[in-house]
């Protein structure tokens, strides 16, 4: 049902004060099918966050394309965006700030049921389906903890019908023993709704176990893609061994890992 | 050898640097430490696990005598035969920064915006050890020089926006040690890093601690990093130590459930008896 994003050859540049030009995004292409869980994984810097802004509107493309089903994505102005642009749709890092402080939860979740273009689930609904307590609706977000805000985030771009989800480090603000429970809520909520999910993040382990294709990036590129289990298990790239191998193995040995510098 | 030491009891046979016994801290009526009993051996790396809200940093927070403005604190930290919890405000501001050091988890906010770096590490080498300012600032770049910040000198006329996170991390280190505290705790040191950066900062935490014969309290909820820096474990809950023991023993043989259950949540749990990830050998 869902429609493919594919982005090709996408690029963004910022000018920066004495330095030239950035390639933040330097000739990124990718297809997000329906019904899968992509990872985007790579060091802070290297273009992930622009590359997420980019994808749903939020920054303007240098060179490339990017295009949900057969619509281009345009950069986002004042006026109301596209109605089939709102099929994609975006969680945010920080709950504390992308959920409205002075509207209760139940009124933010029936302002996003209004998005969807069919039967939007009902409040009560999308509650259960992120597993909180159906008396949340009346609360404001102050009276929820972080883990419990991203739940209502999820449940927010959830109410829209989206047909693409993009997570942009959804659970960097959140535990770590939370992090894990709150990214496989997001793959279930998505692919139970025949979503696509494209889950950035810098913590590896996590996104291996909820990805079932994953993208690495390096400064502004793309050095290696494929399915998870394969990238974990035969990297190719010498970026992505280096990467995988800072990653220190819970095993009690002690042992810190050994970084090649760079 | 640390690796002999399995037991809760594990620290008996060192000298403890810290004793922590029945500590209790409420604020507002809610009880957020509920007894708990630490022993942190001389010269190690004691970890605290657990989830958010189980008392970690608090008890960080109350070794170092900064427990929020309100809170009741009862028990007893015994601090090489001193009571931290019965000293005044000004002796604790003494041991402060000079005995007792912190690492917070981001290092863009815990140092100053404004102010140069050496004016920074100068500062409480000034204050604590009433050096000259050629002295401190001699202290400052070899400080920086082994905490691996390139130019030292240069890097004591910058300012926190010029570095990296990574680097920033190096620095409040290097200020951390400035004064050579006795016990340093480091609260989530390397949450805010990538990876590739974590693995230099926990290789420098293990080699202070070795050089230096710190005594260092890791506040983390990664087990990854718990695994590999941390000799000792303790796991909290509710604000209380449900267990403590060697690194390996309480990885690999949680006794308590709780522990059992965090850690086989972990993600990374079933790569935890092969070789480092990126080896690949499982093909």
């Amino acid at each position: 049902m869902g429609r493919e994003l594919v982005v090709d050859d996408a690029r963004v540049t910022y000018s920066v004060a004495g330095r030239g030009q950035l390639n933040a995004v330097d000739g990124v292409s990718f297809t997000l099918e329906p019904g899968t869980v992509l990872g985007l994984v790579g060091e802070s810097g290297c273009g992930k966050s622009t590359l997420a802004r980019a994808l749903c509107g939020l920054t303007p493309l240098s060179g490339g394309g990017i295009r949900f089903g057969d619509k281009p994505v345009a950069p986002m102005r004042l006026s109301r965006r596209e109605p089939e642009l709102l099929r994609v749709q975006m969680v945010f890092q920080n709950p504390y700030a992308s959920l409205n402080p002075r509207r209760r939860i139940g009124k933010q979740l029936e302002d996003a049921r209004r998005i969807h273009p069919g039967q939007a689930p009902t409040v009560g609904e999308l509650l259960d389906e992120v597993e909180l307590p159906r008396s949340t609706a009346a609360g404001f977000p102050y009276q929820f903890s972080g883990g419990q805000r991203q739940r209502i985030a999820i449940a927010r771009a959830m109410a829209t019908g989206p047909e693409v989800l993009i997570g942009d480090e959804p659970i960097a603000s959140l535990d770590a023993s939370l992090q894990s429970k709150v990214a496989q809520l997001m793959r279930r909520v998505a692919l139970d709704s025949g979503a696509a999910l494209l889950f950035i993040s810098h913590d590896l382990a996590i996104v291996r176990t909820i990805a079932d294709r994953v993208l690495v990036m390096s400064a502004g590129k793309i050095v290696e893609s494929g399915p998870t289990q394969r990238v974990w298990q035969q990297p190719e790239h010498p970026y992505t061994k280096r990467l995988l191998g800072a990653i220190p193995a819970v095993d009690g040995l002690g042992r810190i890992p050994l970084v090649e510098p760079r | 050898m640390s690796d002999d030491l399995t037991t809760t009891d594990a620290a008996a046979g060192a000298a403890p640097a810290v004793r922590i016994r029945d500590l209790r801290l409420t604020i507002d009526g809610r009880q957020i430490l509920r007894g708990l009993d630490l022993t942190l051996p001389k010269g190690k790396v004691t970890g605290l696990a657990g989830e958010s809200g189980s008392g970690k940093t608090m008890t960080g927070m109350a070794l170092i005598g900064l427990q929020p403005e309100g809170a009741v604190v009862e028990g007893a930290i015994d601090f090489g035969g001193l009571n931290l919890l019965a000293l005044s405000r000004r002796e604790f501001n003494r041991l402060r920064g000079a005995r007792i050091a912190m690492v917070f988890q981001d290092p863009t906010s815990s140092l100053h915006p404004m102010l140069s770096i050496g004016r920074q590490l100068t500062d409480h080498l000034r204050h604590h050890l009433r050096m000259s300012r050629r002295e401190a600032l001699d202290r400052a770049a070899e400080l920086l020089a082994r905490v691996g910040v390139p130019d030292p000198r240069g890097a004591l006329r910058k300012y926190p926006h010029e570095f990296s996170g990574g680097q920033l991390q190096r620095i409040a280190i290097a200020g951390a040690i400035a004064c050579e505290p006795e016990l340093l705790i480091a609260d989530e040191p390397t949450t805010a890093l990538d990876v590739t950066v974590q693995a230099g900062i926990l290789r420098l935490l293990r080699e202070l601690c070795d050089e230096l014969g710190l005594t260092v309290v890791l506040i983390t909820h990664d087990f990854g990093v718990l695994s590999s820096l941390a000799d000792e474990i303790a796991v909290m809950r509710r604000g209380e130590i449900v267990e403590q023991g060697h690194r390996y023993e309480v990885i690999r043989n949680p006794r308590h459930p709780y522990t059992r259950e965090l850690i086989e949540s972990l993600p990374m749990h079933e790569l935890a008896p092969a070789e480092g990830p990126a080896e690949g050998g499982e093909g």
